[in-house]
């Protein structure tokens, strides 16, 4: 069991649709049961996924499962965790019965392949984090976007065609080009296999050219910055977020955002490191502007939705600041900042589908005073705002500061504290958005349509309860969290940070980036 | 001096352009149905001629693929026809230009 | 074991805060509730005393209590624990903090008493004080942050307490984004001080393997007073980075826009929050950074200088306010202005004596204006006050005293730490000022600024408890202008607050008055006794920095010319002297009591008295007769500063945001380019459409072209390669 556990992990969730479909051709089948179903699985998913916290901590990729998968073209099933992924695939277990348990009452329609949806997506999102082949994550990537797809243009908002459309096209392309990439690898190093590849990259045996390490490096960030999204190929998320249904809005920032980032830190600086330290300075200032340009958009939306959408880029911003700084900080504290996000916003999306369930509307202006009729919704949602916004002892203010704190001590760039600030004003601005937002969403006057507006129900506070105490814990004991992924994360690091001959290629890599031929 | 692999092939030859102008000028869509079996059949018949030249079974092996294929075919096609026919109450291939009604 | 007492402290408060929080919304008994946040604050008071107070306290010996709870964060280098520390400022801190907080509670059960949130509201308050002593206790640049942020929430939550007030929010929201700004100077400055000295802790603590980040600081050569050093990412850099977050914590120019608006929440509120404890968390903090500041004098310039330029402006802006609570909110801004000021001069212990005495008679005076304001019925313009002293005799008696006090009457606590910073500002070195010109002028600064306060003082004084009873006139709201639309209000009778209200004001006003007497300069009180002892410098003194003496300009000027861009200058913390070890108590008491300058100092204090009658006495002459005189409009109307701030800043990036970025670049030039894209497919596509005509036999037909043309090319290069053509 043990050593099959990842295996578990990706099939519980299939075993759970066959499950679904199979009871649908019961004779005395009822919708509401598939919920239930769904719910179960994904539950025992999550405490199964608990097992391999203890199995982690070390560099090396732990619960290994290595077999033939297309013996013709060296493509294997190789999957393992270590502390980069390890609370990434907890935390994408964990979202799941939440964003189940949100859809409760919400979805009415066509339950049966809603939650099928949902599992598939679960598997795929697992076997993202978990896969070592290349060419298997690649699959996984792919395989996730189709679920996605159907949950925001069958159960989405008024434009959900619209947005299903941009995000699978947005999506897709970049990882054409990242399938590109793979293949080039593939004739390159002969295999699939992430660890080979590294391996044999370290061990000098193969080396890139720096003109193929160029192109490479490219296939690959483009494919996940669009998916962190880093600006400027943002402009599908605020789309997608909006129009999806909650559940949908809470995996898609919880969880697909951040394939985007691992795949950055685990494909980018993992495999081109050369590459990544002649493109830190580019990847930086997109991100610092992708945190700026995040929420001054965040602030004038109208739509309660879209803002805590285009926060999402800012905060992503910070992701990508952390790990192009090279630093032990900036990269520890963009992975945990990957799970911050992953928990607040996820919860600030639940808590937008929680008003948007009693009022089917999302404009700021048609809220107001909700403090009165909704007491428990009111003080719950600040305190996640809070944890959004940064405020110390809550988890958002661990990532952010290690991410600031990198960026100061960055090696990576030139005038380093230059770009610290600037990400630094990226605090005030998620103060303003989210205050101004609050202070006409909660406080305020009560707009009569609202004065009876019922109050959370045990379901939806039962259902926050997880991200709101994961919130305090974070924030209060980091260390458990970033001690797991210690040792990962500084073995990419040293990669990446290690002086120029030790890279991917053996080129002087401060020479001034030449593209010809 | 029996007969050659050339005066085989020569017959598939002439069978399989018999089945491409058949399908190319015909407008009854079983007629263009049984050219196009009759193109595969003019395949078979390289298969069987080259299998028995070689001294190799494998060609013979393709045939049965192809033979399934046809079968197949054949089922699902009918079955298209016959929905057809139903609906445009016409086997005229050039009428059923639009798939929608 | 005793040392857990130190966390007893923050947690009493964070306990009395979730218990409140959880139990007492279902309890819905004041009484109770009550008791629990004043017993929560009150065990922290408690406490408090006693670790500070007894033998081998924190105030009486060299010995720092230290209590290490967890380590927080840690991750590489970087090392932050979550662990407390008492030395003889976070200690001589938590004393006043913890007992005017209790006082504070105490008074806010009375005042509070009725209301629908009363459950809510002690909790946030409770919380604060949890947030407070965090800020206090910390023992390292983090977790004292942690509290900075925490009082930042409280105050956020607290402003906006009446959360069905338009204004409450919209101060509250202010509030938190202007410290936010200010914490950004505070993160990077620690970041700074990270980067520079490898540490973040205040203490060193070897049995932890953490060292002192202000030893470090101690230990490095002080930075030349040049503008350029500012950005050279020297010690200076990082006390301006850290005064931009003592500047939007304790309201200074130009971010003190938040503290008069911060009036919105509860009295009580304001006098805890937004006058005794949180805002005087900047002049905290840079007092606790002395290490830093005095190895910068740019910093220190700066400080100095926007401290007085605060001060004075402040109390100009404080003459004309009508809401009683305005009026006090100014003069906060104007006396920490003060504090500022003192820092700046490298007085230190100057500064922490006005934010003690500031703190007695400053929540003395909000109480009072709370109490007025209960016994009014919520009425908070002064001009439908007038004559109250008959109606409270013990709100009038307590207010009489603070007035006295930050007007700077003698005897009265204000007086002896005004009069300290005035002095010491007066005999500032040239360490941290361009020339000696500047001390004489940042002194009359301070001088006119002092003469200012006891006007404004005097008027607000006047308004309330002298003259006609203005609240009985009907007609009173249509003189008032600016009053769109005059609340029809009843005449209630004013009433005198319940004891729970009036104790804690007299309490205050002892300690107002008397409060004073723990730092007696040596001029005064050498007058009346052969050892005068100034327990506030005796006690402060052995862990503050000074600034060192008698080094002219010029020769430093140029010690230091070459300035490395960013570079950490080579660090020194082996052999570097401890802080404490600078200068014992006994040689700071001795120092500097020339005869010619305690003769200056008794001059001078002279003169203060004089101003401070001077100004009681023109604001009697002008406001006896006239209460309601018009102020000048511009003062006001504050300057214009917020609509200035609003139409230059706040528009133009709202504007800016959704025109220029959202509608234009993301929308327009982003997706437009995108839709641009997909459209060129789409017309593409319907080009080759007509390929695709649906007849089958058309398919047929490309289908044999393309077949016959490939063979076509086959057998073509088949032939060439095989070399059968020629």
């Amino acid at each position: 069991m043990r050593q099959h556990l990842l295996t578990v992990l990706i099939l519980l969730p299939l075993l759970g649709v066959l499950v679904s479909v199979g009871y649908s051709f019961a004779p005395s089948r009822q919708d509401f049961h598939y919920k239930w179903i769904a719910l179960a699985v994904t539950t025992f998913t999550f405490a199964l996924s608990l097992l391999l916290v203890g199995g982690v901590g070390a560099a090396e990729f732990r619960f290994e499962e290595n077999v033939n998968w297309i013996g013709a073209i060296g493509a294997r099933y190789h999957l393992g965790v270590d502390g980069i992924s390890l609370w990434l695939v907890v935390l994408t277990t964990l979202l799941m019965p939440i964003a189940i348990l949100s859809s409760w009452t919400s979805i009415a329609k066509r339950q049966l392949s809603y939650y099928v949806f949902l599992l598939l997506l679960e598997s795929a999102m697992i076997g993202v984090f978990v896969s070592l082949d290349l060419l298997l994550f690649y699959l996984f990537f792919e395989a996730s976007l189709v679920p996605m797809f159907f949950l925001i243009g069958i159960w989405g908002g008024e434009r959900r065609i619209y947005a299903a459309i941009k995000f699978f096209i947005y999506t897709a392309v970049g990882s054409l080009l990242m399938l590109v990439g793979i293949i080039a690898l593939y004739f390159i190093y002969g295999t699939f296999d992430y660890a080979a590849i590294l391996a044999a990259m370290s061990a000098q045996t193969t080396l890139l050219s720096p003109n193929a390490e160029f192109w490479l490096f490219l296939a690959f960030a483009f494919a996940f910055c669009i998916k962190v999204p880093l600006f400027p190929l943002h402009t599908w998320l605020p789309d997608a977020h909006t129009e999806a249904p909650t559940a949908g809005s809470v995996i898609l920032a919880g969880v697909l955002l951040k394939m985007g980032t691992y795949g950055l830190l685990r494909f980018n600086l993992g495999l081109f490191p050369s590459m990544s330290r002649q493109f830190a300075w580019i990847m930086i200032t997109l991100a610092v502007i992708g945190i700026i340009y995040g929420a001054l958009l965040a602030m004038v939306q109208p739509d309660v939705k879209r803002l805590v959408a285009y926060s999402s880029v800012s905060h992503m911003g910070f992701v990508v600041l952390g790990l192009f700084s090279f630093t032990e900080f900036g990269m520890q504290g963009a992975l945990y900042q990957m799970l911050n996000h992953g928990v607040s916003t996820g919860a600030l999306f639940l808590f937008v589908g929680f008003i948007y369930e009693r009022r089917h509307t999302r404009l700021i202006t048609d809220f107001g005073g909700l403090a009165t009729p909704m007491p428990w919704f009111s003080t719950l949602f600040v305190f996640a705002s809070l944890s959004s916004i940064g405020l110390p002892f809550l988890n958002g203010f661990v990532g952010e500061f290690l991410i600031m704190l990198g960026a100061w001590t960055s090696n990576a760039i030139q005038h380093p504290w230059i770009v610290t600030m600037l990400a630094a004003t990226g605090v005030i601005w998620a103060a303003v958005y989210m205050l101004w937002m609050l202070q006409r969403v909660v406080f305020g006057k009560t707009n009569p349509t609202n004065a009876t507006l019922p109050d959370l129900n045990a379901r939806e506070i039962g259902l926050l309860l997880p991200l709101l105490i994961l919130m305090l814990v974070m924030g209060v004991f980091p260390r458990p969290f970033l001690d797991r992924s210690k040792a990962s994360v500084e073995a990419v690091r040293a990669r990446v940070a290690a002086p120029p001959t030790g890279g991917s290629f053996a080129g002087n890599s401060s020479r001034v980036l030449r593209v010809a031929p | 001096m029996g007969p050659q692999l050339s005066w085989y092939l020569a017959l598939s030859a002439i069978l399989f352009t018999i089945g491409v102008v058949g399908v190319i000028i015909r407008r009854n869509v079983i007629a263009m149905f049984m050219c196009i079996e009759l193109m595969l059949n003019a395949v078979n018949l390289t298969f069987v001629a080259f299998s028995s030249f070689f001294q190799d079974v494998t060609g013979q092996l393709f045939v049965f693929i192809v033979m399934t294929v046809a079968a197949a075919e054949a089922a699902v096609g009918l079955g298209i026809i016959i929905a057809i026919f139903r609906n445009r109450e016409s086997l005229d291939v050039d009428e059923a230009s639009v798939m929608k009604l | 074991m005793e040392n857990n007492l130190l966390s007893f402290i923050i947690f009493a408060p964070l306990a009395g805060a979730v218990i409140n929080w959880f139990v007492g919304r279902r309890l819905r008994n004041e009484k109770i509730i009550g008791f629990i946040a004043c017993a929560s604050v009150g065990i922290s008071t408690i406490i408090a005393f006693y670790l500070a107070l007894k033998s081998n306290g924190a105030l009486r010996s060299t010995e720092s209590i230290f209590d290490h709870l967890w380590t927080w964060i840690q991750v590489g280098r970087f090392r932050a624990d979550f662990a407390l520390a008492m030395d003889r400022l976070s200690g001589t801190y938590a004393l006043f903090v913890t007992f005017v907080g209790f006082m504070i509670h105490l008074f806010a059960v009375g005042y509070m008493h009725g209301d629908r949130g009363f459950y809510r509201f002690f909790a946030f308050l409770n919380l604060f004080m949890f947030a407070m002593l965090t800020l206090i206790l910390a023992d390292n640049f983090l977790l004292m942050f942690v509290g900075w942020e925490g009082v930042g929430l409280c105050s956020y939550l607290l402003i906006g307490y009446y959360t069905d007030r338009k204004e409450a929010g919209n101060a509250a929201k202010k509030a938190f984004i202007t410290n936010r700004v200010g914490d950004w100077g505070f993160v990077l400055g620690l970041m700074l001080v990270f980067y520079l000295t490898g540490s973040i802790s205040f203490f060193e603590k070897p049995e932890h393997g953490v060292i002192s980040a202000l030893q470090a600081f101690a230990g490095m050569g002080v930075d030349p007073f040049t503008w350029k050093s500012l950005f050279a990412g020297g010690a200076t850099s990082v006390a301006v980075l850290l005064f931009i977050g003592a500047v939007g914590k304790s309201a200074q120019i130009p971010l003190y826009v938040w503290l008069p608006d911060a009036m919105a929440g509860p009295t009580p509120v304001s006098a805890l929050i937004h006058a005794a404890t949180m805002v005087t968390a900047g002049v905290y903090m840079i007092v606790r950074c002395s290490a830093i500041y005095t190895h910068a004098p740019t910093a220190m310039f700066i400080v100095a200088v926007i401290g007085a330029a605060t001060a004075i402006f402040a109390a100009t802006i404080g003459l004309a306010q009508n809401d009683i609570k305005k009026v006090l909110a100014y003069s906060t801004v104007s006396q920490l202005g003060y504090m500022f000021l003192a820092c700046g001069v490298g007085a230190f212990a100057a500064a922490i004596f006005h934010v003690i005495t500031h703190a007695f008679f400053k929540a003395l005076l909000f109480l009072g204006s709370g109490s007025v304001i209960h016994g009014m019925h919520h009425e908070q313009d002064m001009r439908r006050m007038g004559g109250l002293r008959k109606y409270m005799p013990i709100t009038f008696a307590t207010m009489l005293t603070g007035w006295l006090a930050i007007s700077g009457i003698p005897i009265f606590a204000g007086f002896f730490s005004k009069d300290e910073i005035l002095w010491k500002t007066w005999s500032a070195g040239e360490f941290s000022l361009p020339s000696p010109l500047w001390s004489k002028a940042l002194w009359f600064v301070g001088a006119i600024t002092a003469l200012l306060t006891a006007v404004y003082m005097t008027r607000m004084m006047i308004m309330t408890f002298w003259g006609s009873e203005r609240f009985r006139e009907q007609d009173v709201d249509h003189q008032l202008e600016g009053d769109a639309a005059p609340a029809p209000h009843s005449v209630h009778e004013p009433h005198e607050s319940p004891w729970v209200m009036t104790v804690p004001l007299i309490a205050l006003a002892v300690l107002s008055t008397v409060g004073g007497f723990i730092g007696v300069p040596y001029a005064l009180g050498s007058l009346f006794s052969d050892h005068p002892v100034s327990y506030i410098d005796q006690v402060l003194e052995p862990v503050l920095s000074h600034v060192p003496a008698g080094v002219p300009h010029s020769e430093r000027a140029h010690a230091v010319d070459e300035m490395q861009w960013l570079s950490p200058k080579p660090q020194q913390l082996d052999g570097a002297p401890a802080v404490h070890a600078l200068e014992g108590p006994a040689a700071s008491a001795e120092r500097a009591h020339s005869p010619e300058e305690i003769r200056q100092e008794r001059f001078l204090a002279m003169v203060s008295v004089l101003i401070a009658a001077l100004g009681i006495g023109v604001g009697w002459l002008i406001f006896q007769k006239r209460p309601l005189l018009q102020m000048p409009r511009i003062l006001e109307n504050k300057y214009y500063v917020d609509e200035i701030y609003d139409a230059t800043i706040i528009k133009p990036i709202e504007v800016v945001s959704r025109e220029g970025l959202w509608k234009l670049f993301d929308v327009g030039v982003i997706d437009g380019f995108l839709h641009s894209l997909g459209d060129a497919v789409t017309e593409g596509g319907r080009m080759v459409r007509h390929l695709q005509g649906g007849f089958v036999r058309s398919y047929a037909a490309i289908i044999l072209i393309g077949a016959l043309a490939l063979i076509g090319l086959f057998a073509y290069f088949g032939a060439h390669t095989l070399g059968l053509a020629r």
